[in-house]
C-alpha cells in the first residue's frame, strides 16, 4: 500500500528548528519563516554544532548579507503564494519593496545577480508549483485553482502552465497519475 | 549540503553532440561540472559504482549503443540511490505519445532536438537554469516535468 501525503512546510520547518535549537540548549525566538533570533551570544563551537545538525535536514545558515536578502525575497514570495492568510491588495512589486524596505529596482537587480533568474520568474515558478500540488492533492479543479491563485482567468493559468512546463495542466495530471498507478502495481 | 555548481552527466555516442553540449554548458553563468559517457553501459557502470558522485542532472540520448536511453531510464528509476537525479531525455522524435511515455517512465525533461545549434544551445541553458531553481529552492522533484 502506498500513502500520499500533503505537507504543511511551515509547520514541518518550525518543528525541526524547535527540536534542533532545544537539543543544543540555545535560547532563541523563531521570528518567521526562515528567520531565527538567538537571544544569547553563541559560542563558535555551538555555531558549528548547530550548523551541522541543521545540515542533516538540508537546512543551511545563510551567511552573506546579499544572500540573506535574496533568501528574504524568496521567503516573502513563497509566503505570498502559499499562505492563504496573506491578502495582497497592492502589486507584488510594491508589496515586496514595502515589506523588505528596499526599492524594487534594487531587489530585482540583486536577485538576478545572485540567482541567475528574475523575481518575476521565481514568482511564476512558485505559483505553478503550487498549482501542481493542488492539481494532484486537492479536489479543486483548474478554474478553482486559478481563482485561488489570483489569476484573472483559467485561460491565463493554463497558458502560463504550458509556457513554464511545456505541457498542459491536464497532461501533467495524467502523467503523474499514471506514474502513481505503475508504482502502486509494483508495490502490490 | 548545497554546492555552488551543478554536476551534469551527458550520455551520448555522437562526438559532435558531446562537443557541442559541453560548449553550451561552458557559456552558462551557472558553474557546471560535466562528465560524459559514450554508451548506456558505460553510464550505468558509473552510476552503479558506490564511489561515484550522483549528478544533479543527466542528459540521456535515446539512441545509444549497448543500452538505449529508455533502458537506462528504467534502471535509474528502479534504483533508490539514483532517485534524486533529474533526467533530461533528448530525441529527434516530437510525437506527443513518445513524450508522454517517457515522462510516465520517470523522465523530468524532454528535449526535442532542434535542427540548428543556436536553438539547442538556448534550450540547454534553459534546462540548466530551471534545474538550478529546483536544486537551490528545494522544489518537489516528483512534480518536475518540462517539455521543450
Amino acid at each position: 500500500m502506498k500513502l500520499f501525503l500533503k505537507f504543511d512546510f511551515n509547520t514541518v520547518s518550525k518543528k525541526i528548528l524547535e527540536s534542533k535549537f532545544n537539543g543544543l540548549n540555545l535560547e532563541y525566538k523563531i521570528i518567521g519563516f526562515g528567520e531565527v533570533e538567538l537571544l544569547k551570544k553563541i559560542k563558535p563551537e555551538e555555531y558549528l554544532a548547530l550548523n551541522d545538525s541543521l545540515n542533516d535536514y538540508g537546512i543551511e545558515i545563510v551567511e552573506s548579507q546579499k544572500g540573506i536578502l535574496v533568501q528574504k525575497i524568496k521567503d516573502t514570495i513563497i509566503d505570498m503564494v502559499f499562505n492563504e492568510d496573506i491578502i495582497v491588495n497592492v502589486k507584488s512589486s510594491v508589496y515586496l519593496s514595502e515589506k523588505l524596505g528596499h526599492s524594487y529596482g534594487y531587489l530585482s537587480n540583486l536577485f538576478s545577480e545572485i540567482t541567475y533568474s528574475s523575481i518575476e520568474n521565481f514568482m511564476i515558478i512558485q505559483k505553478i508549483e503550487y498549482s501542481k500540488q493542488l492539481l494532484l492533492n486537492s479536489e479543486l479543479n483548474l478554474t478553482e485553482i486559478a481563482f485561488k491563485l489570483n489569476y484573472s482567468s483559467v485561460a491565463h493559468l493554463s497558458t502560463q502552465f504550458k509556457n513554464t512546463t511545456g505541457i498542459t495542466p491536464s497532461a501533467f495530471q495524467r502523467i503523474i497519475l499514471k506514474r502513481r498507478d505503475i508504482a502502486q502495481q509494483k508495490a502490490n | 549540503m548545497q554546492t555552488d555548481y551543478i554536476h551534469i552527466i551527458l550520455a551520448d555516442d555522437d562526438e559532435d553532440d558531446i562537443l557541442f553540449f559541453t560548449d553550451a554548458f561552458d557559456e552558462l553563468k551557472i558553474n557546471t561540472k560535466v562528465n560524459t559517457f559514450k554508451d548506456g553501459e558505460e553510464l550505468m557502470d558509473y552510476l552503479n559504482d558506490d564511489q561515484s558522485r550522483m549528478p544533479n542532472v543527466l542528459f540521456l540520448d535515446l539512441n545509444m549503443p549497448k543500452k538505449t536511453g529508455i533502458e537506462c531510464l528504467k534502471e535509474i528509476k528502479a534504483s533508490h540511490k539514483m532517485s534524486e537525479i533529474a533526467i533530461a531525455i533528448y530525441s529527434t522524435s516530437a510525437s506527443e505519445e513518445d513524450i508522454e511515455k517517457t515522462f510516465v517512465l520517470g523522465a523530468n525533461i524532454y528535449i526535442k532536438k532542434p535542427g540548428d545549434f543556436k536553438k539547442l544551445k538556448k534550450l540547454l541553458s534553459e534546462v540548466v537554469s530551471i534545474n538550478w531553481q529546483y536544486h537551490t529552492n528545494g522544489l518537489n522533484k516528483d512534480n518536475f516535468l518540462l517539455s521543450l
